[in-house]
């Protein structure tokens, strides 16, 4: 297993400084912004843009965690592990109804997760506006689906995995991109 | 003992609550805990069991556990059917295999069978594909009901470990009782039950639970009261003198509950005979959690959905 370092963590930190500037000055109005992490790792990304966005504008942004696993399109009979996904929990402290809804994930790959995660947060309400954040755009979309804040763009075989860990959830934080060594 | 959560069940069924380890239960008990949201939301409907079909198989009569199964497979997004003894050819003579075999041919997903003969849903698991859930087989097993009312322990005490639970009643007619005293010493409850002799199975004892003949030793220092009811429409010959000796003997009364913990939860499968096991001042109480139950029914009947929805088995290499 060969794995190249993208980002470590002050690189992520950069990163993430850079993006909540850019959601801070889409939004224009930033007291209607809602940060939204898509669970696992979605969840304190968005609590840490929301830090970031407090310390640059001093106003506190709500931060909701949604859970999509109920609304995935590989539950059930398309499914072909004999397993169904953990469900993680949905907590969304405040109703979605005209905020600017930022959503949030680690890495944007198919576009599957962010299909689902649009459905699942419009059975909460009506958003004003909802857009979508990502640490790492890794390419190979199967859906036409764009994110409106990117960290890093990283071209990558569909062999390769992106390996994102934070220190909220794991113990290392950076990005890391790891491929299979050929055999031979 | 901490109990690990499994990552799926090893049966395409839920028969009952003994064929379950720990760690299944566990992992029911969680998922119940985010269904639970569900409910919360402005549209309750998540499309997790889109085009999936489930026969709701109800050869007793019930209301509460049918209109839970019914409400949880809506939620859920599945298509649910109703059929009942009365109404079907049952009631021309035909056997259950056959009438389950009729069923399945129009490839249903789940089957969800009350019945009123222990084992049917053990006997209709092994001939169809269909997923079947035992919504309560004669005075067997309950499962879903030992699962809500241990998620209904679990969230109001915080764990089902070291919790006092005493079950009070017609121990001989309920399945209620033997699928919570398996479910609840398995995860490390203790269970005392209590009841008149006449309505105390022979082998009780042998099942994990202490077994009283006093109510009020059972009910000492409890966590946890759960009554049952008395099956009046199941008592074949005279088990006890008359109603009013039964409540004088074994009703949970305010004096009864004060023996208890301070803050003990008050539970009831439903339906109540109010006055005859339970008095209304308990029943309506303060530490009564008997809604709240209701309430549990349906997210942990959507766990069990969900879960045997993703198939089942041993894992395999992904």
């Amino acid at each position: 297993m060969a794995r190249v370092q993208v980002l470590d963590s002050r690189g992520v930190g950069r990163v993430l400084e850079r993006m909540a500037a850019e959601i801070v000055e889409r939004a224009g109005d930033e007291k209607l912004l809602y940060l939204v992490g898509i669970q696992t790792r979605g969840v304190p990304l968005a609590k840490r843009l929301a830090g970031l966005i407090s310390a640059r504008t001093g106003h506190q942004a709500p931060v909701g965690a949604l859970d999509i696993t109920l609304y995935r399109d590989d539950v059930g009979p398309w499914r072909a592990a004999h397993q169904q996904p953990v469900l993680r929990s949905t907590q969304l402290p405040v109703a979605v109804d005209g905020r600017i809804v930022c959503l949030v994930d680690d890495v944007l790959y198919t576009g599957r997760t962010i299909r689902a995660a649009l459905d699942t947060l419009m059975d909460y309400g009506r958003p004003r506006a909802i857009r979508l954040a990502v640490l790492i755009d890794r390419g190979h979309r199967e859906l036409p689906i764009a994110a409106d804040f990117v960290g890093r763009t990283v071209p990558t075989a569909a062999r390769e995995d992106v390996q994102v860990l934070l220190r909220e959830t794991d113990v290392d934080e950076g990005v890391w991109l790891a491929s299979e060594e050929v055999a031979g | 003992m901490s109990v690990q959560r499994a990552t799926k069940l090893r049966s395409k069924d839920l028969v009952g609550i003994d064929p379950l380890s720990p760690a299944e239960i566990q992992l029911i008990l969680d998922t119940s805990v985010e269904m639970q949201e569900v409910a919360q939301r402005p549209i309750k409907k998540v499309p997790a069991l889109r085009g999936k079909t489930v026969v709701n198989f109800f050869m007793e009569a019930s209301t509460r556990t049918r209109f839970s199964f019914e409400v949880a497979e809506k939620r859920l997004s599945a298509d649910s059917l109703n059929f009942t003894a009365s109404a079907s050819s049952v009631s021309k003579g035909e056997s259950l295999i056959d009438t389950a075999r009729n069923l399945e041919a129009m490839q249903p997903d789940f089957l969800v069978i009350r019945h009123s003969y222990a084992g049917a849903p053990h006997q209709l698991a092994k001939v169809l594909k269909a997923s079947v859930i035992n919504a309560g087989d004669g005075a067997h097993e309950h499962p879903t009901q030992a699962l809500l009312d241990a998620l209904t322990i679990r969230q109001r005490r915080g764990t089902l470990e070291g919790q006092v639970v005493a079950i009070v009643g017609d121990l001989e007619h309920s399945r209620v009782v033997r699928s919570n005293v398996i479910l609840l010493s398995r995860m490390g409850a203790t269970v005392r039950v209590a009841g008149p002799p006449s309505l105390i199975p022979v082998g009780m004892d042998k099942m994990g639970c202490e077994v009283h003949r006093r109510m009020e030793d059972a009910v000492a220092g409890a966590d946890v009261v759960m009554m049952l009811r008395i099956q009046l429409e199941r008592q074949g010959r005279m088990n006890f003198p008359t109603v009013r000796e039964y409540y004088d003997f074994f009703a949970l009364t305010p004096e009864r509950l004060k023996l208890a913990k301070k803050d003990c939860l008050v539970m009831h499968p439903g339906p109540m005979n109010r006055g005859v096991e339970i008095d209304s001042r308990v029943a309506d109480g303060p530490q009564s959690v008997i809604l709240e139950q209701v309430t549990n029914g349906v997210a942990v009947r959507m766990a069990v959905l969900y879960l045997l929805a993703g198939g089942y088995g041993e894992p395999t290499a992904d």
